[in-house]
């Protein structure tokens, strides 16, 4: 298996995905399974080949340096889960 | 002109309208019904009949009878709940979004109503997109009109499938959907409908909730290649606010129906002569390259030699992109939050419940292949072979001008099938996943039948940007399968 | 100038990199239309994609991509017309997307230098290993609510130029240099405005320690968000000692982020658990790579303006400053503007004098800048105009300074009104040396009998007689004739 349950809490950690203890095996093996599968890759010869940055041919189009947005906070907190006087808000984070 | 409104297509509508024989508020009621009927597909997640009367009224008091209408004037359809669309809920098919209702409007549902089109409801999908079965909804599954000789409900397709069901089973004309790696094509093809997957950068991505940001592409889901033709050109459309939207002027796609391919270069890959695709689906392959050839084309054995790849490399990209884009779901801002004593007990609860079992597979998955120390063997090793991938393509349209291939390995499934093995279910888009990587348009037309009276599709992929072929050549496969078969959803109604 | 710090058993030597955040100059943020205004009311400079809502995308802001390019010329580096942007994945409240738009392993500067002034002729070049944009995270209080932390997102999204220093600094000293000279060529450049206090310059400072004459790079620690000069030179300090202390007792250094704080000058662990960091950086597909021609880059060139090292090289030869008076003028550009319209077709080296020591000292004990200075540059070119043409003495021009402060009128009204000209008129000062002469006759007797030194005590009575407005000069010079022949 190429993951083990740490792995799994790890990048459920990383992911901030709340896994229950009893389900990690089972998605180490699931995860596993694709891994290896994708593990197929290997066997490509991609010596000098350039990995692909974007499909379109374009680059990054640039905007002029105007305002046109913002000015609009009650409709960014409008599906707030908990607001107050125009702020987000959210636990205590404590430093 | 069948005398159910709700089962014309757009160009029979359009026709209909323009005569006056009859208006878009009849024509949306008649989906209305239809829809009502249609419930226990569960196609939709939201319904908006209100919202669409209203929009026909004004349709129909726009409509001067000067012939000058846009195409989808007054067309009533779905909008795959990927979409955000103001003032109406947008979920993704996900618990996360639950309540989310936009202030704003994607570029291409918004380019659809500025053109007249008469929004029904938001259709179903796979969750965020992620499924080829439109099992992993938090809504439920989609039942496809389509049944088995056994009885049995089938699905959909996906991602698409709730556009998908919807088309099919004439309750609406037409729908728009996203293809990522085969969303709107493979679940065209189990529901015998078009699906068109334009080429990356042609349909603006703006206010669609991101899955794959580099994979990613609207398209319209029809009854016919012209109406598809139609809707897209109302859709497609350089957008300022994509970077990565196309600069290309949009053609007149309907005007490339000429139904006349004689010289045109016809590639057969060799490479999507799979191993255990049935007999019927090679079968039904090589009926369409024959109409093609008896048409006039000209048909040229290719090789894509990096097609075998392509999946593997699909599932390192697209959920590395997923994983990032989905980090915006975390209960601050918007849709649901599960409380917590710290900050990161909250995101992980309601991420944790927020989410189903295939989104947290594919972030998981993302989150493992870019992590330190696998960057460089998944990650950018899988945008390497991308690379070549993307050459197989550009060095077989030296010799042709599109390519021919099967949409899917199979027939819809049942309900219940290929649930506990997420690579067989990956599978399914083995041949629709390599056009994604390289950006490139497709489209799916149903073709034939299967032995258990399914409908199949043949996909032909054509050249970036270059859409006016690819719907040529669709028109004239498209009238030489001459598909008039009928869902038993619909037989019945 | 060496910095050297002594152990229980060995000498050390301190190696220090840094990495400074320049809020970009622009109306509009990065990738979004909202404004970059500071302040404003909670979460109203936030457009929809500074909020993360669905679907919303990135475009970039034309004029954030020229101030990089602008500042990479600026510090004399290489430009690289194709530069990607890339995520850093990480979850806080006040980072609405879940990850940062960044720029990784391409960055659109690469390396370039800065030169250090150490004092009287005394220049050092510090390496910049990159310039890279970004953009900035919302705010995130904690004092408002028992149990909650509010988020507010004008600041999320707004450019940020984040600076990477080679790990070429060795001393407080050097950092307080780099720190003050990179300041000054944003705000030359008119791509920062340099406030620390405000936050649109911050510094990570990292800091290790080797034993003098070792070339190795030892275990380092970064202190994040530093805002001010004096704090980064603080910082260093305590944080060489730190090590240093670590190293005699034979221990080891943890590579980890600490706070600096401020109120006594350390710094501590800043997480109590050791929490694993993984930003899985990757290239943003929704932003193709950002590519621009050698046109554009030249364009920009053809705009810069003089920067300091140019400037203060131009005061030496052009005016004749010494290195060092040009190089305190030229550190702020306000300065440097102010002294070049005083010395304007006046004697520079009169203009850089008392800019530098009467001006300077004035702004410095009232806490002001120079554009707040009370004393505008036309009023101080007057003033030197009164010494050159002789209407008023030297010493007279400081008390009209004084009075121009007090009174906000005019040098030439003041001169007018208290009737401080300089008396030119021989008469005038023969009287008055005349009478001085006459009641003085033993001082007289002495100077006649050899002590000449005391001439400039008759200078100073007369001086005292005629209220300071006798020109020193023609009151010594008849002074001499008179008594000396």
């Amino acid at each position: 298996m190429s993951l083990d349950k740490a792995d799994v809490r790890k990048i459920a950690y990383l992911a901030r995905i709340k896994v229950p203890d009893e389900d990690l095996d089972h998605l180490a093996g699931e995860l596993s399974q694709i891994i290896d599968w994708v593990e197929q890759l290997a066997e490509v010869n991609t010596d000098g080949v350039e990995p692909m940055a974007s499909v379109s041919d374009v680059t990054l189009p640039m905007r002029e340096d105007v305002i046109t947005g913002g000015n609009r906070p009650a409709e960014v907190t409008a599906n707030a889960p908990e607001e107050n006087k125009g702020f987000f808000l959210v636990p205590k984070v404590v430093e | 002109m069948s005398n159910k409104l709700n089962q014309l297509t757009i160009s029979e509508a359009r026709d209909g309208l323009e005569k006056g024989d009859f208006t878009s508020v009849e024509l949306t009621e008649s989906c209305i019904g239809a829809m009502e009927k249609a419930r226990g597909l569960n196609a939709y997640i939201t319904e908006t009949p209100e919202l669409a009367l209203e929009r026909a009224k004004a349709s129909d008091e726009r409509r001067s009878g000067d012939g000058a209408a846009s195409g989808m004037e007054g067309i009533p359809i779905a909008v795959k709940d990927l979409f955000c669309t103001e003032g109406v809920l947008t979920t993704a098919g996900s618990h996360i979004l639950d309540g989310y209702k936009p202030v704003y409007e994607s570029t291409v549902s918004n380019n659809l109503r500025q053109g007249g089109a008469v929004m029904l409801g938001k259709a179903n999908l796979d969750e965020f997109a992620m499924g080829s079965a439109n099992i992993t909804s938090y809504y439920g599954n989609v039942i496809n009109p389509w049944k088995a000789t056994d009885g049995k409900d089938l699905v959909p397709g996906g991602s698409s499938g709730g556009s998908a069901a919807a088309v099919a089973s004439h309750t609406c004309l037409a729908a728009t959907g996203t293809d990522t790696g085969g969303s709107i094509r493979q679940p065209a093809s189990f529901c015998g409908i078009v699906g068109m997957k334009p080429t990356y950068g042609r349909c603006s991505r703006w206010g669609i909730v991101a899955f794959a940001s580099s994979l990613d592409q609207a398209g319209p889901m029809t009854k016919t290649v012209r109406d598809s033709a139609i809707m897209l050109n109302s859709m497609a459309g350089h957008d300022p606010k994509d970077s990565t939207s196309s600069p290309k002027a949009t053609p007149n796609f309907e005007a490339a129906l000429t139904g006349d391919i004689k010289g045109l270069r016809v590639g057969i890959p060799a490479e999507y002569k799979m191993d255990g695709t049935p007999e019927e689906i090679v079968k039904l392959w090589d009926q369409g390259t024959q109409w093609l050839k008896d048409a006039g084309a000209e048909i040229v054995d290719i090789s894509l030699p990096h097609t075998k790849y392509a999946l593997a490399t699909y599932y390192i990209v697209a959920p590395a992109e997923a994983s990032a884009n989905l980090a915006r779901y975390d209960g601050v801002r918007y849709g649901l939050r599960v409380d917590g004593e710290s900050l990161d007990d909250m995101y992980m609860n309601t991420r944790g419940e927020g989410f189903g079992k295939e989104v947290q597979r594919r972030i998981l998955m993302g989150a493992y292949v870019l992590s330190a120390g696998y960057y460089d063997a998944y990650y950018k090793k899988a945008q390497q072979v991308r690379t070549l991938i993307s050459k197989d393509f550009n060095d077989a349209y030296e010799k042709v001008d599109v390519i021919l291939t099967p949409t899917a390995p199979s027939a819809a499934f049942a309900i219940g099938e290929k649930m506990d093995d997420p690579i067989a279910m990956y599978l399914n888009d083995v041949f629709t996943v390599p056009t994604s990587m390289a950006g490139l348009p497709g489209i799916s037309l149903p073709a034939g039948l299967s032995s258990s009276g399914l409908p199949l599709g043949l996909q032909l992929i054509g050249r970036a940007f270059d859409e006016e072929t690819l719907y040529r050549a669709a028109g004239v496969l498209e009238t030489a399968a001459n598909f008039s078969a009928v869902p038993a959803f619909v037989e019945g109604a | 100038m060496s910095y050297i710090l002594q152990g229980e058993t060995c000498e050390w030597e301190v190696v220090i990199g840094l990495e400074v955040h320049c809020q970009v100059v622009s109306n509009a943020k990065l990738f979004s239309g909202a404004s970059t205004d500071f302040g404003g009311e909670p979460n109203d400079h936030v457009d929809l994609l500074d909020a993360g809502l669905p679907g919303m995308l990135p475009v970039i802001n034309e004029v954030c991509v020229e101030q990089a390019v602008r500042t990479g010329l600026g510090l004399k580096a290489q430009i690289n017309n194709r530069s990607v942007f890339s995520r850093k994945n990480y979850f806080y409240a006040d980072m609405p997307f879940g990850y940062q738009i960044t720029q990784f392993d391409q960055p659109i500067v690469g390396e370039g230098t800065i030169v250090l002034e150490l004092g009287e002729g005394h220049y050092r070049e510090v390496g910049v290993e990159r310039l890279h944009l970004e953009t900035d995270a919302g705010k995130s209080m904690h004092d408002q609510h028992p149990t909650k932390s509010f988020i507010d997102l004008n600041r999320a999204g707004v450019a940020l130029m984040e600076i990477v220093s080679k790990p070429d600094l060795r001393s407080p000293e050097e950092v307080g240099a780099y720190l003050r000279k990179l300041r000054s060529i944003v705000r030359y450049l008119g791509t920062c405005d340099g406030n620390m206090d405000e936050g649109s310059m911050r510094c990570d400072v990292n800091v290790s320690v080797r034993p003098v004459g070792s070339e190795e790079l030892r275990t380092r620690c970064e202190m994040k968000n530093v805002n001010s000069v004096r704090f980064a030179m603080q910082a260093v300090e305590y944080e060489a000692q730190r090590h240093i202390e670590i190293y005699d007792e034979g221990g080891e250094i943890k590579q980890e982020t600490r706070l600096f704080d401020s109120s006594n000058g350390t710094t501590r662990s800043m997480r109590s658990k050791e929490e694993a960091h993984d930003y899985r950086y990757f290239p943003d597909p929704d932003l193709p790579p950002l590519v621009f021609s050698d046109e554009f880059v030249e364009q920009i060139r053809a705009t810069l303006p003089e920067l300091p090292d140019e400037r203060r090289e131009r005061y030496v030869s052009d005016y004749g400053l010494s290195e060092y008076d040009a190089g305190i003028l030229v550190a702020e550009k306000d300065n440097a503007v102010y002294f070049e319209e005083v010395a304007k077709g006046r004697d520079a080296k009169l203009a850089a004098n008392w800019i530098i020591s009467t001006l300077f000292g004035l702004l410095k004990k009232e806490g002001k800048s120079i554009s707040e200075s009370p004393i505008s540059a036309d009023r101080l070119g007057k003033l030197l105009d009164l010494i050159s043409n002789d209407t008023i003495s030297g010493r007279i021009a400081k008390d009209v300074f004084e009075m121009m402060i007090e009174t906000g009128n005019d040098p030439e009204t003041i001169v007018e009104e208290k009737g401080l000209k300089q008396i030119t008129d021989t008469g005038a000062i023969e009287g008055a040396v005349d009478e001085i002469i006459a009641a003085n006759p033993d001082k007289v007797a002495e100077v006649q009998g050899g002590k000449e030194q005391l001439i400039g005590w008759f200078v100073g009575q007369v001086m005292k007689a005629t209220q300071g407005k006798a020109n020193p000069g023609a009151v010594n010079g008849m002074l001499k004739k008179k008594l000396l022949g």
